[in-house]
C-alpha cells in the first residue's frame, strides 16, 4: 500500500523484519503453535473421554474415508461428501467474487444510485446472521423461485460472502495510485478498460492475502448448510454418528479434513502469491 | 501573431475546487506547432490549468475549445479529445505491471484499435525516438528516472497525439538526468508538434518557447515571446520569479 502512495518507494526493498518477528511470523512457527494447540486439545479430550469410560472405536473411521470392495478402490461417504462441500464452495466462491466485484464498482462508480445500492446491499447482508440468511434462501426464496437445498446453500453462501469480498476488492482497488488512472485516462481508455488493464491486474496483490482469508472463512461456514441437510462433509459426519455412535472420532476426523483443506489452501495461495511478487 | 490554426483556446476560464478559486479568468490561445512555456510558483494552478486541457480537471465557467471541440465535464467527446492530447507527468506513471513495451502497445491497441503487429511497430519506432530500444523488454521498476520518463513521453507519442501537455517532466529527476529528458523533448519540437510544457527549467524554455506563461495565484500574470518575457517582463512579480529560478 505505501509503495502505491509514494511512487519513488514503488519497487524498493522492504526493512528487514526483526528476529522476533521472522521467527514468530514464519510458517513453521505458525505450524508448530497450531500443532501445539491441537495436540493439547485432543489430549485434554481424550483424557476426558477415558474418564467418561468412551469406547474409542477408531478402527472403524477408515471405512468412511475409502475401502476397498470386489469392485476396487472405493471412496468413502466423508470423502465424497468433502468432494460436495469443495464444489458448494468453489461454485459460491466465484459467484460472490462477481457479486462482490459488481458491488465495489458500483460503490466507486461515483454515481449516487449504485453506492446507494450498493450500501443498502452491504448493510443488509452484513446485519443478518448467518443461519437467518441461509433460512431466508431457503425457506423463502426456496419456494417462491423454485431453488433446491444445493442451490439455496450456494446462493446463500455466494450472497453472504460478497459482502466481504466486495470489501477486500475495494481496498484492492483503491490502493493502486491515482496516476495509474490518471495515465490511463490520459492515452483515452474507457473505464472498464482501465478497470480491466490497468487497475484490477495491480490491484491482485493487494487483494490476494485477504482473499485468501475469505475463501478459508467461506470453506468453514459452508458447514452451516448441514441445517438444510445438504449432504456435504458435516452432514455427512452426522449422519454416520447416528448410525455408529462414534461422535469423538468422527468429529475429529471431520475437524481434521477441514483443517487439512484450508492449509493447504493457505499455502497454495502463499506460493502464488511469492510467484506474482516476483512477476512484478 | 500567429496564422495558424488554434488548437487550445481558453476563454474567461474559472475553476474552483469546493470554494477555493483556482484559475481565476484564464484566458490564452495555443496555435498549431505553438510551443508555450508555462511556469510560476508552486501552487499557482499550472497543473490545474493544462489538466483542464485533456479532461482529467474540468472548469466551472468560461469555455475552452480543444481542436475544434468544446470540452465540458459531460462532453460524449471527452475521450476522443483525451486520444488528440498526451500528457506526461511529473511522477512518471508508467504501468508497473507491464513491460516498456507493453506500456507503449496498450493505448494503440485497446483505444486505437490497431494490431498487435502495428502497435508493437508503432512502440518500437517512439521507443527509438527517445533512444532507449534496447530497454524494451524490461520493467519500469527496472528502469532509472530518466529513463521511466523517456518511455512516458514514448508512450504519449504512440497515440500519435496532435497535442502534448508536459506537467513537470523532470521535476522528479536526479539532476543528472534531467538533459537526457530535456533533450528528447528539444527533438519533439522539431517535429512540429502542439506543446504545453510546464517547467522551471529556464533554458529549455529559451531555446524552444514561442509563447512564455507566467501563473501566479490562479492567474495568468505575465504572457509574452520569450525575448521579451526573459528580458523585460512587463509585471515586476514576474521578474522576481525570474531572479530567484535563474539565481539557482
Ligand atoms: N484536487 C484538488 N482539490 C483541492 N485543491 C486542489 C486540488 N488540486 C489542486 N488544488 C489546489 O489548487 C492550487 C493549484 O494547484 P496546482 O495546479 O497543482 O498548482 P501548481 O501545479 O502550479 O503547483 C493549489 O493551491 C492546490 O492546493
Ligand atoms: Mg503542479
Amino acid at each position: 500500500m505505501d509503495a502505491a502512495q509514494h511512487p519513488s518507494l514503488k519497487g524498493a526493498v522492504l526493512p528487514r523484519p526483526s528476529a522476533m518477528q521472522r521467527v514468530f511470523g514464519s510458517t513453521l512457527m505458525s505450524v508448530l503453535i497450531y500443532a501445539a494447540v491441537m495436540g493439547l486439545i485432543v489430549y485434554g479430550s481424550y483424557v476426558g473421554a477415558q474418564n467418561m469410560g468412551y469406547n474409542w472405536q477408531w478402527s472403524r473411521v477408515p471405512q468412511f474415508l475409502y475401502s476397498f470392495t470386489d469392485d476396487g478402490f472405493q471412496l468413502g461417504e466423508m470423502i465424497i461428501g468433502l468432494g460436495l462441500t469443495l464444489k458448494l464452495s468453489a461454485t459460491a466462491f466465484a459467484l460472490a467474487t462477481a457479486l462482490g466485484l459488481l458491488v465495489a464498482l458500483l460503490r466507486l462508480s461515483g454515481l449516487v444510485i449504485g453506492s446507494a445500492v450498493a450500501i443498502g446491499f452491504l448493510e443488509f447482508v452484513r446485519n443478518i446472521p448467518l443461519l437467518v440468511l441461509l433460512y431466508l434462501f431457503y425457506y423463502v426464496l426456496g419456494p417462491i423461485f423454485g431453488l433446491d437445498r444445493y442451490t439455496a446453500s450456494v446462493l446463500t453462501l455466494a450472497v453472504f460472502h460478497s459482502a466481504l469480498i466486495s470489501e477486500i476488492l475495494r481496498a484492492g482497488i483503491n490502493a493502486v495510485a491515482i496516476g495509474q488512472w490518471e495515465a490511463a485516462k490520459s492515452i483515452g481508455m474507457s473505464t472498464g478498460q482501465t478497470y480491466r488493464y490497468i487497475i484490477l491486474p495491480q490491484s491482485i496483490r493487494f487483494m490476494l492475502p485477504p482473499m485468501t482469508g475469505e475463501v478459508v472463512h467461506l470453506v468453514k461456514s459452508s458447514a452451516i448448510v448441514s441445517v438444510i441437510a445438504v449432504a456435504e462433509l458435516t452432514t455427512i459426519g452426522r449422519n454416520i454418528i447416528s448410525d455408529t455412535f462414534m461422535s469423538f472420532e468422527i468429529w475429529f476426523t471431520v475437524a481434521l479434513i477441514y483443517m487439512a483443506v484450508t492449509l493447504i489452501l493457505s499455502v497454495g495461495v502463499s506460493f502464488v502469491e511469492r510467484r506474482y511478487a516476483v512477476g512484478q | 501573431m500567429n496564422d495558424q490554426k488554434p488548437m487550445i483556446e481558453v476563454r474567461n476560464l474559472d475553476k474552483f475546487y469546493g470554494s477555493f478559486h483556482a484559475l481565476k479568468g484564464i484566458n490564452l490561445t495555443v496555435h498549431q506547432g505553438e510551443k508555450m512555456v508555462v511556469c510560476g510558483p508552486s501552487g499557482s494552478g499550472k497543473s490545474t490549468l493544462i489538466r483542464c486541457f485533456n479532461g482529467l480537471e474540468f472548469h466551472n465557467s468560461g469555455t475552452l475549445i480543444v481542436d475544434g471541440v468544446e470540452v465540458h465535464e459531460n462532453a460524449k467527446e471527452i475521450r476522443a479529445i483525451r486520444q488528440e492530447v498526451g500528457m506526461v507527468f511529473q511522477q512518471f506513471n508508467l504501468f508497473p505491471h507491464l513491460t516498456v513495451l507493453e506500456n507503449l502497445m496498450i493505448g494503440p491497441m485497446k483505444v486505437r484499435r490497431l494490431s498487435r503487429a502495428d502497435a508493437d511497430d508503432t512502440a518500437r519506432k517512439y521507443l527509438d525516438r527517445v533512444h532507449i530500444p534496447e530497454q524494451a523488454d524490461k520493467y519500469p521498476s527496472q528502469l532509472s528516472g530518466g529513463q521511466q520518463q523517456r518511455v512516458a513521453i514514448a508512450r504519449s507519442l504512440c497515440m500519435e497525439s496532435r497535442i502534448m501537455l508536459f506537467d513537470e517532466p523532470t521535476s522528479a529527476l536526479d539532476p543528472e538526468m534531467i538533459n537526457e529528458v530535456l533533450d528528447v523533448m528539444v527533438e519533439l519540437v522539431d517535429t512540429g508538434m502542439t506543446m504545453v510544457v510546464v517547467t522551471h527549467e529556464m533554458g529549455f524554455a529559451r531555446k524552444v518557447a514561442d509563447t512564455m506563461v507566467f501563473m501566479e495565484m490562479g492567474e495568468i500574470v505575465e504572457i509574452s515571446p520569450p525575448e521579451q518575457f526573459f528580458t523585460n517582463p512587463s509585471s515586476e512579480r514576474c521578474r522576481l520569479f525570474l531572479n530567484q529560478i535563474l539565481e539557482h
